[in-house]
């Protein structure tokens, strides 16, 4: 489909909810959740992929979505933090992280989050070097991160 | 009626008198044997759900409506003089609201300074100019329609270069300037008495914060107030500041701080981005926003200074006998310096010392306190020195350092320590490490032939004591629910919950109907959240706080059930006197509408006393030693900081603060260009921090956890810094034990490595 220039409309379906978004060539799909769509759980720390805070599902793979366009993503499913818990009831590795006090200022958790999820649901019982690789991309400036690799454990094994 | 009273509290290092208001009486420390329900207890984090979820509202998602964005045209020289702006291409650029400058900006005082954007830049990121515009990307594209007449100056921004005779003057008076001085015996005539003497001399990189939410502030000016969300560890302070440069009445300024993405002491205060944020807002009567990027964050937010430090130390029948301690700091331009000698002056009772801490003006960024700034820094050098010195005179490490660490009295000011348990910390780590396996030299062979294996350990000592001034309230809603008001700040380190813990145990209610409000100037005052001192100096606030609370609501209890108070307990939100039980809600719901109200404030130390807090790190690495990577495979952290209130945010505390410390020793270095003064690695890409995968094999973390009983109503120290101190030093000094190879530079990466076992001949 031939766009723009300029600022173009975009369909995507954020957290199982389709929305149309207008977005610039060169609007980020970090700055559309936060901005246009005010889901602020995803954090914006280097906006230059290098830290991973950024971190989202689009079609169930871990993404920076600060190193994704916006107008790359019509049509794709976009999973945030603030669409994991289903019910009510949080995900577990929602859960996992209070359990296992698996951050400490916690701007990064949302994307350490988004990076488990994606693992737990290819891997269902992750040992700690999965969980590891799959932080990898994913710093903590508070140093939480043993608690993080226990709590990629943990929620495997709630699964 | 709140009374005036002196108070003496020290502060990261520094002891300071001060005049405080407190009301009636302390409440005595809890009686041993106590059986507490909530204080001492694990307990998950009373705002994890909010932190999970991604609701927790940080600086930067608070998005008011109409709100304009603000970008900062920055120095690209180290420095010059701002002759002329020329802003009419950037006024025409469509979505520009405002722009900002020295030649029309109104005068904001700020850090001793008349104006916020000076006529002589002074390092590469100095603010020239500030952009307010509808949206970002218009404000970043107004900064390239900016027309500045710069004229270059000669500039110096590498430590060693400033101290030498060949650097620009950036001061009047030069670019080194004593800062603090300590002396008792004789150091010198020690020295020269000494059998064996070490005379060498260490570094350390600067290091950067890399808080993973940058500084930021979004300003709203309604006309008659002015509210300022900000990401600060004390918005009490960011309060002062505005007042200062904004000459606002306290009543009239409003700053909040809800949740908090790291500061690690680089956000104490008021930064030149609240003001500007808060000017644009009142010239423009709309919500403004300025949230620094990641590179302005590195080059112009704050850092760990760079130091040389000068370290002679003699030993003599088996003790040390002298040190001589002299250090520089490269402050950027900073004010005032971290003094990297304080635990040179206080850690052991050695009898000839003199220390001497230098501030280095350059044309670099600014510090800005750093998790113990100064002292991590200085015990890494203290602490290796110490070895160098045992190597030298054929004694075990630790054992030397015994004879000097038992001391009950402050050898610096002479008082006695409210309590000490350093011997046992060093006892706890020894067996912990398996300290009898330590081979005096050489180590031994790692998982490879080429890789060593060796332990080395390092001493800590910080204050941690807290005290005045620190004030909560605690308020019962009719049915029975609690909240806890103070206006002290979570930055992290789980605040919020021991201080709903505090409250729950001490007025008798179950924590989760404790709510716990921060981070808001209109709470009653709170301290900054660093120094260690949050747990002490709010903890025994909002305890006296609940108790007042809980007689209050003894009493109303006496009057519905007409019994005497005497017979009425709390427990877990019911009341419960003599075979009955009655819950919180249902005595409140007989009384109309009602709101009590319970008071407390923080009580003044005892000022013959002298509180800080110890430890000890115990570190075994492997070397490779044709690479000179070195792996941490195990720290044991071991700590006496009084009571532990939550013991799960306290181990999670060390084992953060051992991974920061892991970041200064092995890996995290500033690159500051001397040609250009430009910072080369502003990102999270080139600047190393800790990943998940430099986690060491395993981190033990223990505390001696015995309640400090003359420190304060709860027992209780702080533990943010500690566990940062001596980790960098014990790695150093295990990585000599495994290799014979003395690094004398932190961080000690591979080139640094390599280097030291050329000269130690020890490579294989």
């Amino acid at each position: 489909m031939l766009r723009g220039p300029g600022a173009t409309d975009v369909a995507l379906v954020v957290n199982g909810e389709s929305v149309t978004v207008r977005a610039a060539p060169r609007r980020t799909l970090l700055d559309t959740l936060r901005e246009n769509l005010a889901l602020t759980g995803t954090k914006k720390v280097c906006d230059e992929g290098t830290c991973g805070a950024c971190t989202v599902l689009i079609d169930g793979r871990p993404v920076y979505s600060c190193m994704t366009f916006a107008v790359a993503c019509e049509g794709k499913a976009i999973e945030t933090i603030e669409g994991i818990a289903k019910d009510g009831e949080l995900h577990p590795v929602q859960r996992a992280f209070i359990d296992a006090d698996a951050f400490q200022c916690g701007f990064c958790t949302p994307g350490q989050i988004m990076s488990i999820v994606a693992l737990v649901r290819d891997n269902a019982g992750p040992t700690e070097d999965d969980v590891r690789r799959a932080v990898a991309g994913n710093l903590c400036r508070c140093g939480a991160y043993p608690n993080i690799v226990k709590a990629g454990v943990n929620a495997g094994k709630r699964r | 009626m709140p009374r005036v009273v002196k108070s003496r509290e020290e502060f990261e290092g520094e002891i300071f008198e001060s005049l405080v208001l407190v009301e009636g009486k302390d409440l005595p420390l809890h009686a041993t044997g106590t059986e507490f329900t909530e204080i001492s207890k694990s307990r998950r984090r009373v705002d994890g759900m909010q932190r999970v979820t991604g609701r927790a509202r940080y600086t930067q998602d608070v998005y008011p409506p109409g709100m304009l964005y603000v970008r900062v045209l920055r120095s690209p020289y180290p420095r010059a003089r701002v002759r002329r702006i020329d802003t009419k291409k950037a006024e025409k650029l469509p979505g520009v609201r405002d722009i900002l400058h020295r030649f029309n900006a109104a005068k904001a005082a700020f850090r001793g300074e008349e104006t916020v954007f000076r006529e002589e830049v002074r390092f590469v990121g100095d603010e020239v100019a500030a952009v307010a515009a509808d949206d970002e990307q218009t404000a970043v594209e107004a900064l390239r329609l900016i027309e500045v007449d710069y004229e270059l100056l000669p500039h110096v921004v590498d430590l060693e270069e400033a101290i030498g005779d060949m650097a620009p003057r950036l001061e009047t008076d030069g670019n080194v300037a004593e800062a603090a001085t300590h002396k008792r015996g004789d150091a010198k005539r020690a020295l020269k008495e000494a059998d064996f003497v070490v005379d060498v001399t260490y570094r350390t990189s600067t290091q950067i914060h890399n808080s993973l939410e940058t500084h930021g502030a979004v300003a709203t000016w309604d006309g008659e107030q002015l509210t300022v969300y900000e990401s600060t560890q004390h918005t009490f302070a960011v309060r002062q500041g505005l007042r200062t440069a904004l000459k606002l009445p306290f009543s009239k300024i409003r700053v909040l701080c809800d949740y908090m993405g790291g500061g690690f002491g680089s956000k104490g205060g008021v930064g030149k981005h609240s003001i500007i944020a808060s000017l644009f807002s009142m010239r423009l009567g709309r919500p403004v926003r300025y949230v620094l990027t990641r590179e302005e964050e590195n080059i112009a937010a704050g850092n760990r200074s760079a130091t040389l430090q000068q370290m002679r130390i003699g030993g003599k029948g088996g003790r040390i006998t002298g040190l001589e301690h002299i250090s520089w700091a490269n402050v950027g331009q900073g004010k005032w310096v971290a003094n990297p000698t304080g635990p040179t002056n206080t850690l052991y009772d050695i009898a000839n010392l003199s220390s001497k801490s230098y501030k280095v003006v350059t044309n670099a960024g600014s510090l800005a306190a750093f998790r113990a700034p100064g002292y991590v820094e200085g015990t890494f050098a203290l602490e290796s020195a110490i070895d160098e010195l045992a190597e030298k005179m054929g004694v075990d490490p630790l054992v030397l350092r015994r004879k000097h660490a038992a001391s009950p009295k402050d050898p610096m000011v002479g008082k006695r320590y409210s309590d000490k348990h350093l011997i046992e910390c060093y006892r706890i780590g020894a067996a912990e490490i398996g300290w009898t396996r330590r081979r005096k030299s050489g180590g031994i062979r790692g998982s490879a032939p080429h890789r060593r294996r060796g332990i080395g350990m390092a001493t800590q000592i910080w204050g941690g004591g807290g005290g005045p001034p620190a004030y909560a309230t605690v308020h019962v809603n009719p049915d029975g629910t609690v909240v806890l008001t103070t206006g002290t700040q979570d930055i992290g380190t789980g605040t919020r919950t021991i201080l709903a813990q505090i409250c729950a145990d001490e007025l008798g209610v179950e924590l989760e109907d404790v709510q716990v409000r921060l981070g808001d100037t209109d709470n009653p005052y709170g301290p900054i959240s660093a120094g260690s001192l949050t747990t002490a100096s709010v903890g025994p606030a909002v305890r006296i706080a609940a108790r007042d609370a809980k007689e209050q609501l003894l009493g109303a209890a006496a009057g519905v059930l007409e019994t005497p108070k005497a017979e009425l307990r709390l427990e877990g939100g019911v009341v419960v006197t003599k075979g009955a039980r009655a819950p919180l809600s249902e005595i409140l719901g007989k009384v109309d509408n009602n709101t009590v109200i319970g008071k407390g404030g923080r009580h003044p130390n005892n000022p013959e006393l002298s509180l800080r807090t110890f430890g000890a790190h115990f570190a075994e690495v492997e070397v490779d030693v044709r690479t000179g990577e070195i792996t941490v495979e195990h720290i044991v952290a071991v700590h006496d900081i009084g009571r532990i209130i939550n013991p799960t945010t306290a181990r999670s505390q060390v084992e953060g603060g051992v991974l920061q410390a892991l970041g200064f020793a092995l890996t995290e270095e500033r690159f500051l260009d001397r040609a250009t003064g430009r910072v080369m690695n502003a990102n999270l890409e080139n600047y190393k921090v800790p990943t998940v995968k430099d986690v060491p094999a395993k981190i033990t973390v223990k505390f001696v956890d015995r309640p400090d009983r003359k420190a304060n109503n709860l027992g209780a120290k702080g533990l943010g810094e500690p566990p940062i101190i001596p980790t960098a030093a014990a790695i150093a000094n295990a990585v000599a034990n495994a290799t014979g190879a003395r690094v004398r530079h932190a961080p000690l990466t591979r080139a640094r490595v390599l280097e030291a076992l050329a000269i130690a001949g020890a490579r294989s």
